[in-house]
């Protein structure tokens, strides 16, 4: 288990204040004037070689992404976006960051900021985080007060200032250009890339949109240095990182973990174990909705991390895992999920606009055993037609499960297919 | 996205609050000066709160002109967010999340107890206090199943719910009493229920970790190695303008 002086996140749960008081006992703000006078190319020097990767699902390092921005500020004013519209289904981490360690995520936006010469950030909060929001403001307004953010922010000679915005409820928004555009006032629809948003991103200037964990990590990482934070993990899979556990488990909860823990080692120390025992386990889907389901037999013994998870061809996402017992209908299970994809979809893109409603309607018949076997692989078929075909990765997202039910549970599927059909003769179900 | 209409019966006038309005021109100070659109989103949910929680067209015709946009663009914004009501809601609105983290722990329960206290979904129960929508994932899956409620008072998660404490909940509601936010079971936040494992260490709060730095890992020999370069003076900004068109 990762001890506890090597947590970063040292109030998730919020059992102490929020405050920037009591935040600075824990360590937050300490040191952060000094890393910004060693300059911004030795803060993206140390994010790189700390191996931190991007925290939001996809996983690109940290640093590299960093550098993408333009060394020299031009006539366009450089701006960071922090990501912090957390909808992901079973994910929940960022919101205790938000609400129980707002001043460790105020303090990496500063340096991360100024490792990319931008004198502005906005934080994108989900609309229904407003607890969330009112809690981020006003340590946003204490960090002001105290003059570790504005003008001359830490002593640094840098202004910088920190903005709060808000959506209204879109999952889509969570894509980064989807995001950017949401926050100029538009409908949230995924942009054609290139270009970047490092060449033109927020108000046609150059702009890095970071997770929220990924820019919160930063200060701790540079306080205790690259090495301590790339001791956790594997090789390209190093840190630690906040793990949330749902579904059916004995004790839900989030925690923070290293990375490349055992899947099984997560669930039993920290959830409390699988209801009704690990022999009671169906299926994990180990990485927020997104990711394809893994059965039992991999659950035992797959660590998680991007690698790891990626040869089973699941992956590590948000590290949001879904915990599903052997009472759960999996077709049932993926289908709440097919619903969401549709709900979710901006509609911009023919494949995943119809395609998301289309597996949708097909796996509710399923669910029933309304369907003919045949129609399995047309649906495994039009997932695959979905996937790699739409501007952004909802249409990824949304085949992805399918396919991952199919993968593992497509006995589930002919057995409800097959029960439905028991006692009935062929006129009966082709009158259907 | 779902198909989200305008509600069949609209006020003929809409006008921000006091308070509505000094919410507007706190947020309107947050963006550019020719970027002023950003601020539809807020300004649309200050309205939606202004008007007993629920979104009118001509709210929408006000936001535009404030913002100097296109009625259709604030429209666009108004049916593309699925947090904006576009007909009336109860006093209490009551968002359950049905998506799958939270279907697992009986989500399903929750919503059979809407509709059974409240009606079907989307409509106003008849003394006005209720009404209940299936949302999708509000993000808090490791305190499943839980539902939003939003009222004069706020928009608040109650979480960790089950039959008897939902009906409970409605019952305080009903009866005008505050009912209490967050978990309904003995957890704090999203912790683990029961005995900590993690976040004991003394030490972590004691204050050591504020002292100052005996040294900093991986620290230059030589501080202020580079400096962020800002093209303030114009002769700047020219040269990076023509380095760049000449690329």
């Amino acid at each position: 288990m990762l001890a506890d002086k090597d947590r970063i996140f040292t109030n998730l749960y919020g059992r102490e204040d929020w405050r920037l008081p009591s935040a600075k006992k824990r360590g937050a703000w300490n040191g952060t004037g000094d890393f910004l006078n060693y300059g911004p190319d030795w803060i993206v020097d140390q994010i790189k070689s700390s191996g931190l990767r991007g925290r939001g699902g996809a996983g690109f390092p940290t640093g590299l992404k960093w550098s993408f921005m333009p060394k020299e500020v031009g006539t366009r004013p450089h701006y960071l976006v922090v990501n912090a519209d957390e909808s992901e289904p079973g994910t929940c981490k960022d919101r205790d960051m938000m609400r129980h360690d707002p001043h460790l995520l105020l303090e990496g936006c500063l340096i991360a900021a100024f490792a990319m010469c931008a004198h502005a950030c906005y934080i994108y909060l989900r609309g229904e985080y407003v607890f969330e929001r009112q809690r981020l403001q006003a340590a946003i307004d204490e960090a002001y007060a105290d003059g570790l953010i504005g003008k001359n922010a830490c002593g640094s000679g840098w202004d910088f200032d920190v903005f709060v915005h808000h959506g209204a409820g879109a999952y889509i928004c969570g894509e980064e250009t989807a995001l950017l555009e949401s926050l100029e006032g538009k409908k949230g629809q995924p942009r054609l890339k290139p270009p970047f948003p490092a060449n033109a991103g927020l108000y046609g200037c150059p702009t890095t949109v970071n997770n929220v964990e990924s820019i919160a990590v930063t200060g701790t990482i540079l306080r205790r240095g690259a090495a301590w934070f790339s001791s956790f993990g594997r090789p390209g899979n190093v840190g630690t990182k906040v793990y949330c556990i749902s579904g059916h488990v004995n004790k839900p909860c989030n925690v923070e973990e290293t990375m490349s823990i055992p899947l099984k080692e997560l669930i039993e120390t920290h959830a409390g174990g699988v209801i009704g025992g690990w022999e009671n386990l169906k299926a994990v889907i180990p990485g927020g909705s997104s990711v394809p389901c893994l059965p039992r037999d991999i659950c035992d013994t797959v660590l998680m991390d991007f690698d790891a998870l990626a040869e089973h061809k699941s992956g590590l996402g948000t590290a949001g895992v879904i915990v599903m017992d052997q009472s759960t209908d999996m077709v049932q299970a993926i289908t709440r999920l097919a619903y969401f994809y549709k709900h979710e979809s901006c509609g911009q893109c023919t494949p995943c606009r119809e395609g998301t409603g289309w597996m949708w309607r097909v796996l509710t018949r399923m669910c029933a055993g309304k369907a003919e076997m045949s129609e399995i692989d047309l649906l495994l078929n039009v997932s695959q037609q979905i996937e790699g075909h739409t501007i952004c990765a909802l249409g990824d997202a949304a085949a992805w499960p399918v396919q991952g039910l199919i993968r593992h549970f497509r006995h589930e599927i002919e057995d409800k297919i097959n029960n439905y059909r028991v006692g009935k003769n062929i006129h009966q179900v082709a009158a259907e | 996205m779902g198909s989200r209409q305008l509600a069949k019966q609209q006020p003929q006038s809409f006008a921000f609050s006091a308070s509505g309005e000094k919410q507007v021109k706190y947020w309107l100070k947050k963006y550019p000066k020719t970027k002023q659109r950003s601020a539809v989103i807020p300004m649309l949910w200050i309205a939606q709160k202004d008007n007993d929680g629920w979104l009118p067209e001509v709210a929408m015709r006000v936001i535009g002109d404030r913002l100097d946009m296109a009625y259709i663009r604030v429209l666009e914004v108004a049916t593309f967010y699925t947090m904006f009501n576009l007909a009336p809601v109860g006093k209490h609105l009551i968002q359950v999340c049905g998506t799958t983290p939270c279907m697992l722990r009986g989500s399903g329960d929750l919503i059979k107890i809407c509709q059974s206290r409240i009606g079907s979904a989307g409509t106003v129960s008849d003394d006005g206090l209720f009404s209940w929508t299936e949302v999708e994932c509000l993000g808090a899956c490791v305190n499943a199943p839980m539902v939003q409620i939003s009222n004069a008072k706020g928009d608040h998660y109650y979480e960790d719910l089950d039959e008897v404490s939902m009906n409970s909940l409605l019952d305080e509601l009903a009866s005008g009493k505050a009912a209490m936010p967050g978990s309904r079971v003995d957890r704090q936040a999203s912790a683990p229920i029961g005995e900590s494992l993690t976040l004991i260490d003394k030490s972590l709060f004691d204050g050591s970790k504020a002292k100052k730095l005996k040294s900093i890992p991986n620290a230059p020999s030589k501080p202020k190695a580079s400096k962020p370069k800002t093209a303030k003076k114009k002769t700047a900004t020219k040269k990076t303008t023509t380095k760049r068109s000449a690329k």
